[in-house]
């Protein structure tokens, strides 16, 4: 595993100003972490009260893009950092904006949650959301931790876990349209679980993005649309 | 070339496992790392040692320059790199405890030879200084005194005629048609300083080496120089030591990276500044030596 240090300028501010970001990027990690677990719960769980609670708090993840943004571009021009600083200060802007589209997902999915907690006391579909939820979430939290640790093999082996959720994401697409052929009274009810299932499915791109910018940092290398 | 071209890769340092950067110390067998040859070389040098008595001030320095480039040389005060830019026209030689060794070539002439002609040899490489050094002459004096003593020019008209053109290449003929015959030190610094390059080019050098040419200069007159080098990197080839990383990472094709007397790194500027292959080099572009 590469090492990389963001220490040690002869300027300490710019040192402290990295730091800041890379902190403030995990900040923001966490929050959306929170937001889709607790939006896959408000699925599985029907609660619409904690889907509401997702759907108030994606104003925060909103706030902390611009904030790190604003942050990104005041170091680039006071800083013209050069590169592995350069490298991380791209990936921190690039990074951020995943992050947000994790949030929007996030509250798409609780606005689903909303909907499905309202229509039925009927728990179909709630295996293949949970089931995918679970490996999505997991690998949200890899990327993030490959991230605070600038690990290069656990990015890989995280971008791999998007194969899985892909498998998963058709089975499950599989399953519902079973359930709807099934019984057509259900089709509302099956593309509500539908469309968070496709939120899932995102979401894992977006991790998986987050990793292969942290090859970048690390490596330099554009890892980025190689099959 | 008298030499046959080494291979032009080295011994890259391994990207995967870099040194840690507490372990910056360099070992006296330091290869090169990076692309230092190039196929239509215009300058090639060979192990270049350089003394100031018994102390090295450059150690085994081995790159080509390329015919039409610009190629920056950048490193921390004392590293070497205006001794070695100062040593591909033989400025050295006016330094009596001055000693270099190995081979410097242009275009397969060798630099050192006892035959050459070294005021032949500074008008084929032209050198323009960190501050503007314009003669105590008139405008028009300054830029024509180099090809009047090189037999240039045969006529007053041809004189005049290469005064123009030198001035427009150096984009400083609009400032100053109207005033050719005042003094040079009248100038601003920046005009000053093109003034200078106007010098260097009225030669028709094949090779200018500017040292620090824009340390003296504010921003705009910078930027002036900076998109003059461009333009002259069409015609001529650069050698340019800066200690503006920024400049070196605008104006120039490749860049090299001295240390401590040793040639550290050369590679593409934008592979420089975002990718350094050398540890010790990312420790200076990114500001982290003290």
């Amino acid at each position: 595993m590469s090492k990389m240090s963001f220490e040690n300028h002869i300027m300490k501010q710019f040192d402290e100003e990295l730091e800041e970001v890379r902190t403030r990027l995990m900040e923001m990690g966490g929050k959306v972490e929170q937001q889709l677990q607790n939006a896959v719960r408000a699925v599985t769980e029907a609660d619409s009260a904690l889907a509401e609670l997702v759907i108030k708090e994606e104003k925060y993840v909103d706030e902390m893009e611009v904030d790190i943004d604003e942050a990104c571009i005041l170091i680039i021009a006071r800083r013209q950092p050069a590169a592995s600083d350069l490298r991380l200060v791209m990936m921190v802007t690039k990074a951020v904006n995943d992050l947000e589209r994790i949030g929007d997902e996030a509250k798409k999915i609780a606005n689903h949650a909303v909907i499905l907690a309202g229509e039925s006391t009927s728990s179909q579909g709630y295996t293949e959301v949970r089931h995918m939820g679970k490996s999505v979430i997991s690998m949200l939290n890899n990327a993030l931790d490959a991230f605070a640790r600038f690990d290069v093999e656990a990015a890989m082996r995280t971008i791999e876990e998007d194969k899985q959720i892909d498998l998963e994401y058709k089975t499950a697409l599989r399953e519902l349209a079973t359930y709807m052929m099934e019984d057509p009274r259900s089709i509302t009810r099956v593309m509500n679980i539908l469309w968070v299932v496709r939120s899932l499915e995102r979401i894992g791109d977006h991790a998986k993005n987050l990793c292969e910018q942290i090859v970048f940092v690390v490596k330099g290398k554009d890892i980025r649309h190689q099959k | 070339m008298t030499q046959a071209a080494p291979v032009t890769k080295k011994k890259p340092v391994s990207k995967t496992t870099p040194k840690p950067m507490q372990n910056l110390e360099i070992t006296d067998h330091q290869a090169t790392v990076g692309k230092c040859f190039a196929d239509n070389a215009k300058m090639t040098m060979r192990n270049v040692n350089v003394f100031y008595d018994d102390k090295q001030a450059i150690h085994d320095v081995s790159i080509d320059i390329a015919k039409n480039e610009v190629i920056a040389m950048i490193g921390p005060s004392g590293c070497g790199k205006s001794t070695f830019l100062r040593s591909l026209n033989r400025m050295n030689d006016t330094v009596d405890i001055c000693r270099v060794e190995g081979q410097i070539c242009m275009d397969g002439e060798d630099l050192y030879s006892p035959k050459l002609d070294v005021v032949e040899l500074r008008a084929r490489v032209g050198m323009v200084f960190q501050k503007p050094n314009p003669f105590p002459k008139s405008i028009y004096e300054n830029v024509a005194y180099g090809p009047k003593i090189h037999g240039l020019a045969d006529s007053r008209v041809d004189l005049d005629e290469i005064v123009e053109n030198s001035l427009r290449k150096a984009s400083l003929w609009e400032e100053v048609k109207e005033r050719l015959h005042q003094p040079g030190t009248g100038l601003s610094g920046g005009q000053q300083q093109r003034l200078c390059i106007a010098r260097a080019i009225a030669v028709s050098p094949e090779v200018i080496l500017m040292d620090e040419p824009c340390s003296a200069l504010d921003p705009i007159a910078t930027a002036r120089i900076e998109e003059l080098i461009e333009e002259l990197s069409q015609n001529f080839t650069i050698a340019i030591v800066t200690h503006s990383m920024q400049q070196a990472a605008r104006v120039s094709h490749r860049t090299a990276y001295f240390h401590l007397g040793r040639l550290i790194e050369v590679n593409p500027t934008e592979q420089v500044f975002t990718m350094p292959e050398h540890q010790l080099t990312e420790a200076y572009i990114t500001g982290r030596f003290g």
